[in-house]
């Protein structure tokens, strides 16, 4: 939404439709470690996409297709979770 | 031709649901409330009524899901007492906040402690500042009328939010008396379909709901719900009109009884009104100009209504059936702030607490009472600050 808004100006109760939200690179606070992966390794299970708790997890049809790093947060759930251990967490500035 | 039943409060608010037929009813049971939902759950079982019933793990449960269902484009009422509403207490700031237009159905209770059942409106003032709308009932017929009016109070598009219809526990709830119902048809087309602006099952127009608001936000948000709740008041007198159309019980915010020559005027909710209006009955035969200004509509309070009636007397008298430990009981506060610069001298008289009864002649004692606070029907001599 493009400057502070009045409480007339502001939808009801505060619901959003996709138009009214702009900001939406939240992993400029991410926290500090960001996932990075070995593609050899990957074998396109998805846990990853399953378990991150936003949408950080890129996909061409099913198959593994990189990170969303204006969305991702850091929580390194997706490098815990692969069971091939293809995901590693690195320093966000790598 | 319109029925004409012996019901309890609770049984006419269930019969009132039974005509809404709403989609969904979350609900937990808890006394003196159960009889609604119990009523409700009979005509469910019966056939009588289609809506989705469920049976959540708690209060906080109950109204969770009612939010979830209201937004998401479903017509849905609950109903609680006492604890249960204390439970709920978190999430009716939510519903009050996310617009979801919940009708729920009240059976005023005590809270605990120490744990007790009986009445008093200790539960409602709790969630006095959530931003809901509280209308208060004398009997069993108010507790129908209102609960047909609710729906399209709730749902209107200038209010949108919670509406709460409160009736005192086991002294309406439980009580028996004549109750005028609508026909099923009638009742129906006055409540009409439900509709909200933006359901969240209308996944083609998708909106987030509820979402996190910082303090560039979180003001403005807040005062929308103050616009709202504003906006009740001429909503609630529109359908009240048009209730009154349809069954001849015209209801207003502020109900009026003998005020006409009124030099000292009681101000009272709930089903105390009905028995003021004996006393003042009483009185009147002796040549007390006393009259009634009984709180139809408690949020949103009824300021300019109030202030015009009660200004020009030369006494009010604010009968709470709730306390505030260290501070001004509830209604008399608002009575107070309304009157505040005008010529009635103020009586508080807080009574009535954990279902103790107050008699019509604890009322006409109060007519030559002089002391500004006085604990009706309180066992030995009152701590006065």
């Amino acid at each position: 939404m493009p400057g502070p808004l009045t409480w007339r100006e502001l939808p009801l109760g505060g619901a959003l439709r996709p138009e009214d939200t702009t900001r939406t690179r939240t992993g400029g606070w991410r926290t500090g470690v960001k996932p990075d992966v070995e593609l050899e390794r990957c074998v396109d299970c998805l846990l990853c996409w399953l378990y991150c708790p936003d949408s950080a997890i890129r996909l061409d049809g099913t198959a593994f297709a990189g990170f969303d790093y204006d969305v991702c947060k850091g929580c390194e759930l997706c490098s815990v979770v692969c069971p091939v251990d293809a995901i590693t967490m690195v320093p966000d500035d790598a | 031709m319109r029925e004409r039943r012996i019901l309890t409060g609770g049984q006419a608010v269930a019969e009132a649901m039974r005509q809404i037929d709403p989609d969904v009813v979350p609900v937990y049971p808890i006394t003196p409330q159960t009889p609604i939902i119990q009523g409700f759950a009979a005509f469910v079982a019966q056939g009588r009524a289609g809506g989705e019933l469920v049976d959540v793990e708690s209060e906080h449960s109950a109204m969770s899901a009612a939010v979830g269902a209201a937004l998401a484009g479903a017509r849905t009422i609950t109903a609680t007492s006492s604890q249960g509403l204390a439970l709920m207490a978190e999430v009716v700031y939510l519903a009050a906040s996310m617009r979801a237009p919940i009708v729920m159905a009240v059976g005023n209770r005590a809270l605990s402690g120490p744990i007790n059942i009986h009445c008093d409106h200790s539960d409602s003032m709790l969630i006095r500042d959530s931003g809901v709308v509280q209308l208060f009932a004398e009997n069993a017929q108010e507790a129908y009328d209102l609960m047909l009016i609710a729906p399209r109070l709730a749902e209107h598009p200038d209010v949108l939010l919670p509406v709460l219809v409160c009736q005192d526990g086991f002294t309406i709830t439980h009580s028996a008396e004549v109750v005028e119902l609508v026909e099923d048809a009638a009742a129906q087309a006055f409540v009409g379909p439900y509709r909200i602006p933006h359901p969240l099952l209308d996944v083609a127009h998708a909106t987030t709901q509820g979402p996190f608001a910082m303090p560039d936000y979180y003001f403005e948000l807040r005062h929308q719900q103050l616009a709202a709740i504003t906006a009740a008041l001429p909503v609630f007198d529109g359908l009240a009109q048009e209730y009154g159309l349809l069954t001849g019980r015209r209801h207003h915010a502020v109900e009026l009884y003998r005020v006409d020559g009124a030099e000292h005027v009681f101000v009272c909710l709930g089903s105390t009104g009905g028995t003021i209006k004996d006393a003042i009955d009483e009185l009147r035969a002796d040549g007390h100009a006393v009259g009634l200004a009984q709180i139809r509509s408690f949020r949103p309070f009824p300021r300019d209504d109030l202030r015009a009636v009660l200004a020009p007397r030369a006494r009010v008298t604010v009968l709470d059936r709730a306390d505030s430990p260290g501070g001004a009981a509830p209604l008399f506060a608002d009575v107070a702030a309304v009157l505040h610069g005008t010529r009635p001298e103020l009586r508080s008289v807080v009574y009535g607490l954990g279902g103790r009864d107050l008699h019509p002649a604890d009322i006409c004692a109060l007519v030559d009472d002089e002391r500004p606070l006085v604990y009706a029907g309180l066992r030995g001599d009152a701590c006065l600050a």
